[in-house]
């Protein structure tokens, strides 16, 4: 027997001439798509000012300042090279730790009104329609505007110095906390809701007793995430005068002390791997005690 | 019978099954511990970074007639209208292109850093730490580098946003390709397929609706950071908004902020659009 197909079947070719048709409508959808994708790259290149020419003519620029924030180090006198470095290093570490507290706060103020608000956002808590519209429109607005556009807001309102940036990420963190908890609390079990309803209780012991303990691990592993981003944008609320090190940042960069920068940048770097590190170990500590019970 | 408990019944009940309703000694120290120590971190932080109370109500004040001086939303001008529109588009095209380009420098990055791709160790780790290092410098700090190389304007903006993204992509790419399946990659190796064949065939069609989707997912958030990245001189909407924000133009920052929320969630709408049509209705 051999498997040898008959081409002129008529079963056949009208089976291959399906295939090339529903082939040929794909390809001409991929080709459509392709085209306005290429077209918005074109419109995309034309509205950013793109010029590639520029860009190779000055390119050479990019590593060359790279090269001209690394110090020079000896290996002969590494000790006063490394000095010289990080001669602020004291002031640095002091700002560092004010941009570390500046996240810290404004983090457990967001994640509280992330909290309180979150129940009255969730579709399958929410009392009435129209509150919990107004909830997520909220939340929205607090997480669409930048925080630095708050900042720079706040810094008019209350004067220079750490407080506003506290606030600015405090309310971005509320908008952002605000969303992901009330997805989380959407999709809980609701048995134990309908338990403790059964019983006789009221809207706050329902979420004390039956959604708390459900969502508190994924909670809490959220604000960790957001404690470590949170990090990142404290680095540079001082580009608007709101406190941490991106002040004495934005001072090297716009002054070029070079290797000024390069040594807080690199601060800041460590920092934040720390502390991704630190939160990264601690959520899989959570996720496990929670698999564990 | 009746269901009800009496008051004895019920203090009985409770003295008997003490243990399992207050729950383990070390538990509610822990708990307590934690959150302690969570308070009194807040609190030290409040103290150290000079938040008084009169400093925060005077603020407050500030603040509510700051909203009340932006109402109603007016650029002042029809032309100056144009000009934010304009800003707009620019903070649009640096969301996209930027976010574009780095998805494509990033496609070999991520192999490169994927342990499944290429198993030394060295490459891998040396791959893994730079781009954790370009991810870790925020987006505005590459525009003010990039604006002393191509000069300010929009195209500093995007070359910066590209920057801060390679490091996010190449990140997640390797990520991707590290939880991809192994078995159609084993199949075009028994039918001869060369390294380059085994990552075209095997690995590429697994991982690229995950990376559509993150690209998509990085437009969207990208269109947000590129609104701030005019502050420091690199094109787009956030010039304007500094500058009226500066100059106390409240009723332009209102209208200004408007713009950003009515872009922002239109492209929302549309990447999460496209986004169904291109991994149906799972949840990525």
């Amino acid at each position: 027997m051999t498997l040898a197909i008959d081409r002129n079947d008529p079963a056949i070719r009208a089976h291959a001439d399906l295939y090339r048709r529903e082939m040929a409508a794909k390809n001409r959808q991929t080709l459509i798509g392709v085209a306005i994708f290429a077209a918005c790259v074109v419109v995309a290149g034309i509205g950013s000012e793109a010029n590639p020419v520029k860009f190779f003519e000055n390119v050479w620029r990019f590593p060359k300042y790279i090269l001209d924030t690394m110090p020079t180090l000896r290996f002969a006198t590494l000790g006063a090279d490394l000095a010289e470095w990080f001669w602020g290093l004291k002031g640095w570490l002091k700002l560092l730790w004010q941009t570390v507290l500046i996240a810290y706060t404004g983090t457990i103020m967001g994640v509280v009104g992330g909290f309180l608000l979150c129940f009255v956002a969730a579709a399958n808590l929410g009392k009435s329609g129209w509150l919990r519209f107004a909830t997520k429109r909220y939340l929205e607005f607090c997480r669409t505007v930048p925080e630095l556009v708050f900042a720079l807001i706040f810094v008019i309102a209350f004067g220079l110095g750490p407080l506003p940036g506290v606030l600015a990420i405090a309310i971005h963190t509320m908008g952002a906390m605000g969303k992901l908890f009330s997805e989380v609390v959407e999709n809980i079990d609701m048995k134990p809701v309908d338990g403790l309803t059964a019983t006789g209780a009221g809207w706050w012991q329902v979420i004390r007793f039956a959604v708390v303990p459900q969502v508190l691990s994924n909670f809490a592993s959220y604000s960790l995430l957001r404690f470590e981003i949170n990090v990142r944008g404290a680095s540079i609320m001082g580009f608007v005068g709101a406190g941490g090190i991106g002040q004495d940042l934005i001072e090297a960069i716009r002054k070029f002390y070079f290797t000024d920068v390069s040594a807080i940048l690199l601060l800041i770097i460590v920092t934040v791997m720390l502390i991704d590190y630190g939160t990264e170990r601690l959520r899989h500590s959570l996720i496990s005690l929670e698999h564990g019970k | 019978m009746s269901l009800a408990l009496s008051a004895t019944d019920r203090a009985a009940l409770i003295g008997r099954h003490k243990s399992a309703i207050d729950g383990s000694l070390q538990t509610r120290l822990t708990t307590v511990a934690v959150a302690a120590g969570l308070v009194g971190l807040f609190v030290y932080g409040l103290t150290t970074l000079e938040v008084s109370f009169w400093r925060v109500i005077t603020g407050f004040g500030n603040l509510g007639t700051f909203v009340v001086l932006m109402l109603p939303p007016d650029p002042g001008t029809w032309a100056r209208g144009m000009l934010f529109v304009k800003a707009l588009f620019e903070t649009i095209a640096i969301a996209f292109l930027g976010t574009i380009l780095a998805a494509i420098i990033a496609f070999p990055l991520g192999f490169i850093a994927a342990r499944n791709v290429i198993a030394n160790k060295v490459v891998h780790f040396l791959a893994r730490r730079s781009l954790d290092t370009v991810r870790g410098v925020d987006a505005l700090i590459w525009a003010l580098i990039w604006v002393n190389v191509v000069g300010l304007g929009p195209f500093a903006g995007m070359l910066a946003i590209m920057t801060s993204d390679i490091g996010a992509f190449g990140k997640l790419y390797s990520e991707a390709i590290e939880a991809a399946d192994r078995k159609p990659v084993e199949g075009v190796t028994s039918m001869g397929g060369g390294k380059l064949h085994e990552i075209r065939f095997g690995m590429i069609p697994q991982v690229l609706p995950v990376i559509a989707s993150q690209v998509l997912y990085y437009i969207e958030s990208n269109t947000r950071s590129s609104t701030i990245i005019g502050i420091v001189g690199a094109g787009g909407i956030g010039l304007y908004l500094a500058e009226t924000i500066r100059t106390l133009e409240w009723q332009q920052v209102s209208f200004l902020i408007l713009l950003i929320l009515a872009a922002v969630s239109a492209i929302d709408f549309i990447s999460s659009k496209l986004r169904f049509a291109i991994i149906g209705k799972r949840a990525i």
